[in-house]
């Protein structure tokens, strides 16, 4: 996917006056919001969780090497291969390699974020491959040639009308020829079309929730089960997987499980968890009989390196963009790229260049509602205003901001200085806002007084009030 | 947390917003400390605590304009003032920027552990339960962001208002969510800014209030404006300047009637 971060201020205004997408996005917060709170009300033990999840987490990246190569091992042992990409396009090159020796000709696939940032459908196809997204959201977006706006619930922003077209066009072509409105019924069509192309496919591929370093075993959480299916019935299939997914023992990935579903969607637990270890075995009656992993970096040990390590105990679970008011207005495509809302501000300039996505780690008020539902205590705030003192370290942000900054700082350390020059204008300025309370316009505040009022200061200020009180001082 | 002295000696830090732009803070803010005991001073060498160089990135001069308050501060019992933002700028981020820093490291812990926005030392640190003041109206509250999140914020308010003669407090949906000022954020994307204001306008609409308060000037400047825009008549006032009883004087944003 081409980023288009760069133009993250006009796709957020344009966001902000799509009615079908505020609809949508309220529902975030009525779902998703709510059901997570209903669930932690009932886990008493929240707190202890996200502590061991956090501290394990870090344990994991301390000893990324060792568990990489254990993990490597055991998938050895089981019967499969493990593919380490450096970046998205040596990953695509693999898995079309993988492909094609294989003689395959459809590939089957359950959603995945990691697929979206390698952009491998589209290498895919481009390679001549049949492809089929298998969940039911990025079918749709599939079907609409759109990407995702969420990493949980990737089609969020469209309507049912809006599907309802999708399918009905789509469809027709494959003997459907009604236009269906009713939820259920639209699902019934998407399973009956989608069973066939199981059935069909050489390639199933998939991502990875985790994966395991002591048994070389990856898990997949879905609620639909296309996960499930699509990583048994092809004969063929490729877990394509970020090298931060590994953690160290099954015990550790129940853990971690059992905050991801809380806190994406407001589960105990997804409707099915699929654990997979290398490819069919006598006496297996089903499963892959070649099971590949491609493990891929894609910048992630750079940030394994610099202070932007904590994101990479980042579980995919949504709930920081869930309960992102910036998020929550302007939806997950203003962001530009794969990864949208507070994980993806950190990410994205990373991955695609912090002048492409320079606006990201600035579109946030650090009101830090994101680090207080983070299951593992990503101290997302922090991570953004980093990316912000790298922009500005490589003077990445205007001239005039930083000649701002600075003429500000120069004054401010003048204490005498600032309360006199403060002293002269607070005074003129209250006086030419007394009668109406407020300025509708004020030069050089074009971006306040754009959509509120600015009130009018009281009047001296309190330094200079207080001097002529006559009070303590030093 | 136990007060050991019941009369410390507290360092008012003003935050260069209230100094400009609603000094009636301030005093409400010395008034308050003062009922509770305390002895409070303004030490003049104060202007703004760096936070909008540490947000912008800016880490340098933010360092410059902490060690300028370290300095000013550092001798106090206490370091108090009435803005949750400010105020944990100092607690919550001062040691961060000075973190490999052996000779001031210390010196930035020790201020940080002595650092309070003003609801929070009142109630956890002072034990002040309730407070002599007055005020005929239905109110709501927004909780500010960093009053909430760096100094866990909350209750505090709403049981000194409980205390206020003649005040109802009507709660406030969505108290906890952002009202969209974060400082540079306001004027950089306005157009986002500008709609999440507008939701917090709506729900202090729904609430009933006819008064809306808050303990971060920063947020009651962008509600105000964003009140006054909408032609709106809520009125706007820090919670301390009701909780002081001083409220004779124009609301926030408020023209002459
Ligand atoms: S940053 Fe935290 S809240 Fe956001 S997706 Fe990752 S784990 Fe979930």
């Amino acid at each position: 996917m081409q980023p288009n971060s760069q133009h993250f201020k006009a796709n957020a205004t344009a966001a902000l006056h799509q009615p079908n997408l505020q609809a949508a996005l309220k529902q975030l917060e009525l779902g998703f919001v709510a059901g997570r709170a209903r669930c932690y009300e009932g886990l008493p033990e929240f707190e202890a969780l996200r502590e061991r999840a956090e501290s394990v987490l870090n344990h994991t990246l301390e000893n990324l090497d060792a568990y990489l190569l254990e993990y490597e091992a055991r998938v050895v042992e089981a019967g499969g291969q493990v593919h380490w990409a450096s970046t998205p396009q040596e990953a695509r090159e693999i898995v079309l390699r993988i492909c094609r020796d294989a003689d395959a000709r459809s590939v089957i696939r359950g959603k995945s974020m990691i697929g979206e940032e390698i952009g491998i459908n589209d290498a895919l196809e481009g390679a001549g491959f049949e492809v089929t997204e298998s969940d039911l959201g990025e079918y749709i977006l599939q079907l609409g040639k759109e990407p995702p706006s969420h990493i949980v619930a990737p089609a969020i922003h469209k309507t049912k009308d809006e599907i309802s077209d999708l399918f009905f066009d789509h469809h027709q072509a494959l003997g459907f020829s009604e236009r269906l409105t009713d939820r259920s019924a639209l699902v019934a069509e998407a399973r009956q079309v989608l069973r066939t192309r199981f059935l069909d496919a050489d390639v199933g591929m998939t991502g990875a929730n985790f994966l395991i370093a002591e048994t070389g075993s990856n898990v997949i959480v879905t609620n639909e089960g296309n996960g499930d299916l699509s990583c048994t019935l092809p004969r063929v299939q490729i877990v394509t997987a970020a090298i931060d997914k590994v953690v160290p023992t099954l015990e550790d990935a129940s853990m971690l499980l059992r905050l991801l579903a809380r806190s994406a969607t407001g589960q105990e637990i997804t409707a099915y968890t699929t654990f997979s270890t290398g490819p069919r075995r006598e006496p297996d009656a089903d499963g892959p009989r070649e099971y590949h992993v491609v493990l891929i970096d894609n910048q992630r040990s750079e940030m394994l390196g610099s202070e932007l390590r904590p994101m990479l105990r980042c579980i995919r679970c949504g709930a920081c963009m869930n309960h992102c008011p910036v998020y929550g207005r302007v939806g997950g495509h203003s962001y530009g790229w794969v990864y949208p809302g507070p994980m993806g501000s950190v990410l994205t300039p990373v991955m695609v260049g912090l002048d492409e996505a320079g606006h990201l780690p600035n579109a946030c008020t650090l009101n830090g509602r994101c680090e207080t539902v983070c299951p593992v205590r990503i101290p997302l705030p922090d991570l953004l205003r980093g990316l912000r003192a790298r922009q500005h370290q490589q003077r990445l942000n205007s001239a005039s901001a930083r000649w701002a900054l600075g003429a500000w700082a120069w004054v401010a350390r003048r204490p005498r200085l600032y309360q006199f020059l403060t002293g002269m204008a607070m005074p003129i300025m209250a006086r030419l806002g007394r009668k109406s309370g407020r300025f509708s316009r004020m030069p050089l505040a074009g971006g306040w007084t754009r959509v509120r009022d600015l009130p009018a200061p009281q009047g001296s200020t309190f330094q200079a009030q207080w001097q002529k009180r006559g009070r303590n001082g030093s | 947390m136990n007060s050991p002295n019941p009369s410390p000696r507290v360092g008012l830090f003003v935050t260069c917003l209230v100094d400009l732009y609603r000094p009636n803070v301030g005093f409400a803010a010395v008034k308050l400390l003062e009922d509770a005991g305390c002895r409070v001073e303004v030490p003049r060498a104060q202007t703004c605590c760096g936070q909008p160089a540490y947000n912008s990135g800016d880490n340098e001069h933010a360092r410059q304009l902490a060690l300028q308050v370290l300095e000013a501060f550092e001798d106090f019992d206490y370091v108090v003032g009435p803005s949750g933002s400010c105020l944990g700028m100092i607690r919550c981020h001062y040691p961060d920027l000075f973190a490999d820093d052996a000779g001031l490291k210390p010196r930035f812990d020790a201020l940080c552990g002595k650092t309070h926005e003003l609801m929070s030392f009142l109630v956890d640190v002072m034990q002040v339960e309730t407070v002599d003041a007055s005020f005929s109206g239905r109110v709501t509250y927004h909780d500010s962001c960093s009053s909430l999140r760096e100094h866990a914020v909350k209750a505090q308010p709403r049981q000194l208002l409980a205390s206020v003669d003649g005040l109802e407090l009507s709660e406030l949906e969505g108290t906890d969510v952002c009202c969209g000022f974060g400082g540079t954020f306001c004027v950089k994307y306005p157009d986002i800014s500008g709609r999440m204001a507008a939701d917090k306008v709506a729900a202090v609409e729904a609430s009933g209030a006819d008064t809306l308060l808050a303990g971060d000037l920063g947020c009651l400047l962008n509600l105000a404006g964003k009140l006054r825009r909408e032609g709106k008549s809520q009125r706007v006032y820090h919670v301390a300047e009701v909780l002081a009883g001083m409220t004779d004087i124009k609301s926030i944003g408020e023209g002459e009637r």
